[in-house]
């Protein structure tokens, strides 16, 4: 467990800064005690100081996982989002879409959100923007607020057709991901091929062209 | 006014309301009257026949009368008294119509109909009446009540139209135990069969008869005989499970009432032995396992116990306050089609799942993190542990993270949790629960528990679920019905021992609003549960506290040949038969010292030496307590060890009372204590090893003397060595040393000296580490339960503070060690 340094906080903040934009800033100061970050098995895992503290006692080939994991580096330091990010990205995120009870299913168990299954979308969101997908029980007061990690992508000009793209290095990153990856979350079965854990749900994703491209990262 | 046509209503015209309802009792009645015709003759019972003699005899016109008026049968036309029956029709109609007008009825005429339309309102009430009158002959009071009585069968079968409301209602209660005497018969066993028809049958005859009846008709079953071995041997090669079923239940009844229901020259075991080998083969249990159960539960919970084993548990679900709450919860999930409801008044989280067309553990909720599949059982230890916020807590066997995300709930997301858990394969699904359900305060490590202090300590609360053998979850695994031996057992035994202590040793006792520890395991049995807890208070500084759940049956005190501490009773055992939970065991510990009562006698040679010494240490203290002058006190020490000297034996028993008195009373008042008490402070802490070993003393006496001499010294040694540090921490360090020099020398006759040969010196450990129980070390070793009654244990008693000074003392007391030693 360490510190990110220089360079990976940079890679880092710009990726989560897709999502909740100059909020991030709320991340990192905040007023009920000190947050920090640290790597710990190429995890970023977001943490309190309190935590960190007691955490540093243990080893770190013992040490599984502290705080909120954020998501991880790859090995050509890329950084990757994972859905357990999303308690904190989803109050600041800038942009939204919400989705259709309707399509709410199908879109956590993997499939795309066609126009039709689709509620609302802030506006002027552009191509490739980092976008918060809830369903439309969003309400601030109601408690059921599936939010997901996704890319949009706009096809066809002006016209909004969306395509919730899962793509490859997400791996699917709906909160499915807690039944499908559960491997993955944590440091070190990451490698392991990580799906089919949870019978009918671990549909194997089948990537599509636009998966591949790193347009939404 | 009136009525409005209301058009959706429209198809209910024509034959009215009655109408349909005299269909329907026609209807229900030809169920029923091709049967009674057939039995009619048989259903007669003895009382029955006698009326029916009567009524031939005394009465002929009494049926005319009732067959003239047609086909409308008069309330009450028959009447149970048989001459009353004879005269009725006028008064009846009479009482009937009053009754009605009583009433404010419409309807002022006591037609037939109106008699129907009571039909509901009065049928019931009426059989109750009946029922609870049951000797109707003598009833003379209810002749006028609407004929409502018995009228006999027989004689109103024929035209089963105009029966009177009663008469149905006593009709349909008959059938209704017709069917229920099938049903019964159904599961019998074939043989069985005939027999429960006819008591089917048998049943409306002696519908009127008292229940003694129906008893005496149980009486006359056949008694059961135990099969003979051979016999026996043939089932086991393919056992009919019906059979095997019907003994079951059989034996059971002989051994409830064995001294009537035994067969000639069998014995109980013979029966218990029968018992045992049905029921493994029924339940399919492993001979150790069931076994143990009989051991566990009395005959009857046995086999309630092994039905509920074979049923699942219900399936419930915790909502996840941090996220949202338990209305809006189960709002959600109805509304996708998930049939719930609370799940019960001790928990305002929980929620129990009759069905659900969707899967429960794959809702968009579930993946939201709102709630969390988790038994019942499983949410009794966290709500025992309290974690309050702002506490550091352990979950030392933490996975699958049900537990410990309900911590992190309970503590509002502060604080820190570790969770660690020895299986890496496991913690994976910590990983991603905990992160699911948005805790955010959790460190998650992989550590074998054992090695738990060392790696961090000082934890406001504990909580451990031990590993175990499973016998509480039989019905999620029922493979624990034979692969579980009774080295399986013991090996989770000693397992859970070594977890508990590293458990107590994490906890910091001196923690502001901590120092708890639940100890759980999903066992029943209880080597793995009272044995451990029992284990873990002799050797540790902690005791047991309530749970704070006010359900679930008492732990054992006592089980079989063994002995648990008392307090035992506080902790909890839960049973799938009688909560229908996972059976489960729950025990709370407040731990009030951090010192380890072990390491003090861990290596016997250095430790043993000064036990023997402590005795005058204490010899010494009691008068300086009593007189409470500091001034007197080297003279009265003095004094004292003069008399011991001369009496040793005899001042034996005394030196106990004095010491145990020294210990309550002096650590109670040790608020009051003066400079030179102080001392005598330090010296209380080592009290009840000595204590303990004091009450030893009288048995070996004899035996000790030998060692005596060659003790001596390296006991001295000893001595000076352990206590001149502590002693020099003390304020009055001048008096102190000096005194217990002295002191130390002179007695070692008188003293025991059981600790120089190695079972004493076991001994000594055990004893010291009952520190905090002294009472129970006292009944131990005086071998007897009747300890208490011996003088020393009832001058002991009399000189207790009550139970809150005695722990403040005991806290205070048990503290010291870690000073002193």
């Amino acid at each position: 467990m360490r510190p990110l340094t220089e360079e990976e906080t940079r890679v880092m903040f710009e990726k989560i800064a897709k999502y909740i934009g100059e909020n991030l800033q709320l991340l990192v100061d905040r007023p009920d005690g000190t947050y920090c970050f640290r790597l710990h098995n190429d995890r970023v895992y977001y943490v309190s100081e309190k935590i960190l503290k007691l955490a540093a006692n243990i080893s770190g080939d013992k040490l599984v996982s502290l705080g909120t994991c954020f998501g991880k580096f790859t090995k050509t330091h890329k950084f990757r989002l994972h859905i357990t990010a999303l308690d904190y990205l989803a109050p600041y995120a800038k942009y939204k879409v919400w989705i259709k009870p309707g399509a709410e299913q199908s879109f956590l168990y993997g499939n795309h959100v066609l126009k039709s299954g689709l509620g609302r979308i802030t506006e002027n969101t552009s191509q490739y923007q980092g976008v918060v997908v809830y369903s439309m029980a969003d309400v601030p007061l109601h408690p059921q607020g599936e939010k997901d990690l996704l890319n949009t992508h706009c096809l066809h000009g002006g016209e909004i057709y969306l395509h919730l793209i899962l793509t490859s290095a997400y791996n699917g990153s709906t909160i499915t991901y807690y039944i499908r990856n559960e491997m993955d979350i944590q440091g070190p079965g990451a490698n392991s091929p990580s799906t089919s854990t949870a019978g009918a749900l671990s549909r194997p994703h089948t990537p599509t062209p636009q998966d591949s491209v790193s347009v939404s990262l | 006014m009136g009525r409005k046509l209301d058009p959706t209503k429209k198809e209910k015209r024509g034959p009215g309301r009655k109408a349909r309802k005299q269909k329907g009792a026609e209807t229900e009645l030809a169920k029923f009257l091709p049967a009674g015709g057939d039995e009619n003759s048989k259903r007669l019972s003895s009382r029955a026949r006698k009326r029916a003699a009567k009524r031939r005899l005394g009465s002929a016109e009494a049926p005319e009368t009732n067959k003239s008026p047609g086909a409308k049968p008069l309330p009450g036309k028959l009447p149970k008294g048989v001459s009353a029956g004879a005269v009725q029709t006028p008064g009846k109609k009479e009482a009937l119509s009053l009754f009605n007008i009583a009433r404010g009825k419409k309807r002022p005429a006591p037609t037939h109909s109106s008699a129907e339309e009571e039909e509901d309102s009065e049928g019931d009430g009426v059989v109750n009446q009946e029922d609870l009158w049951g000797s109707e002959d003598s009833d003379a009071g209810m002749i006028d009540d609407y004929g409502a009585g018995s009228n006999s069968e027989d004689e109103d079968e024929d035209d089963g139209e105009e029966l009177l409301p009663i008469e149905r209602a006593a009709l349909k209660q008959k059938a209704q135990e017709a069917v229920a005497g099938d049903q019964w018969s159904e599961a019998e066993t074939d043989e069985e069969e005939e027999e429960e028809q006819v008591s089917a049958e048998s049943g409306p005859r002696e519908d009127e008869e008292s229940e003694g009846g129906l008893q005496i008709n149980v009486d006359e079953e056949e008694p059961f005989l135990l099969p003979p071995a051979g016999e026996v041997e043939q089932d086991t090669q393919a056992p009919d499970l019906q059979r095997v079923h019907k003994r079951i239940q059989d034996i059971v009844g002989v051994l409830r009432d064995f001294g009537t229901q035994r067969e000639e020259g069998r014995s109980r075991s013979e029966y218990l032995q029968r018992l045992r080998k049905d029921l493994a083969t029924y339940y399919s249990y492993g001979d150790f396992l069931l076994g143990k159960l009989m051991d566990l539960f009395p005959l009857s919970e046995l086999v309630e116990f092994l039905e509920a084993n074979e049923v699942p548990r219900p399936i419930t679900l915790r909502t996840n306050t941090l996220k949202t709450r338990r209305r809006d919860l189960a709002q959600a999930l109805i509304n996708r089609g998930v049939n719930l409801d609370p799940l019960g008044k001790w928990s305002k989280t929980g929620l129990v799942v009759y069905d659900s067309s969707v899967p429960i553990g794959a809702t968009p909720e579930y993946l939201a993190g709102h709630y969390m599949l988790q038994g019942a059982s499983s949410m009794l230890p966290v709500m025992a542990l309290a974690p309050q916020e702002h506490e550091r807590i352990l979950d030392m066997c933490c996975a699958p993270g049900g537990k410990t995300s309900y911590i992190a709930q309970l503590m509002k997301n502060t604080g820190v949790i570790l969770a660690n858990d020895a299986n890496a394969e496991r913690l994976k699904s910590v990983v991603g629960n905990l992160h699911r359900l948005g805790v955010t305060n959790a460190i998650i490590s992989h550590y074998d528990g054992r090695q738990f202090p060392k790696v961090v300590g000082g934890f406001d609360r504990v909580l451990l679920d031990a590993p175990c053998s499973g016998t509480g979850v039989i019905s999620k695994d029922p493979a624990v019905k034979t692969n579980k031996d009774e080295k399986d057992i013991l090996r989770c035994a000693h397992l859970q021992k070594e977890l508990l202590l590293s458990a107590i040793d994490s906890v910091n006792a001196t923690s502001k609003t901590g120092g708890y520890l639940v100890y759980c395991t999903c066992s029943i049995m209880v080597e793995e549960n009272e044995w451990v807890v029992d284990y873990a208070l002799k050797k540790r500084n902690v005791r047991l506290v309530p749970t704070g759940l006010d359900f679930g049956q008492e732990g054992f005190t006592r089980f079989r040949e063994r002995r648990f501490h008392p307090t035992l009773r506080s902790t909890r055992r839960f049973y799938p038969h009688t909560h229908n939970m996972d059976g489960f065991f729950i025990a709370k510990f407040k731990k009030f010292s951090n010192s380890i009562p072990q390491s003090q006698t861990g290596n016997s040679v250095t430790s043993t030496p000064t036990n023997p010494d402590l005795p005058n240490m204490n010899g010494q203290v009691i008068p300086m307590s009593e007189s409470g002058s500091p001034s007197t006190k080297k003279a009265g020490q003095a004094k004292q060890r003069l008399q011991k000297q001369q009496h040793p034996k005899k001042s034996s028993f005394q030196k106990q009372n004095g010491i145990s008195k020294g210990t309550d009373t002096e650590l109670s008042t040790v608020s009051a204590v003066t400079k030179a008490q102080a001392s005598s402070k330090l010296q209380d802490s080592s009290q009840p090893p000595e204590t303990a070993a004091v009450v030893r003393e009288p048995k070996e006496a004899g035996k000790l003397k030998q060692h005596s001499p060659k003790l001596q010294s390296s006991r001295k040694a000893a001595f000076r060595k352990q206590h001149a540090p502590p002693k020099a921490m003390d304020t009055d360090l001048p008096a102190a040393p000096s005194l217990s020099k002295t002191q130390a020398t002179p007695k070692p006759e008188d003293r025991d000296q059981p600790f120089g040969n190695t079972t004493g010196a076991e001994k000594v450990k055990q004893q010291v580490a009952e520190q905090p129980f002294k009472k129970a070390a006292f009944q131990k070793q005086n071998g007897t339960p009747k300890g208490p009654k011996t003088p020393t244990m009832s001058s002991r008693s009399s000189s207790q503070p009550p139970p809150a000074k005695r722990r403040k003392s005991q806290s205070r007391g048990g503290r010291q060690p870690a000073l002193t030693w």
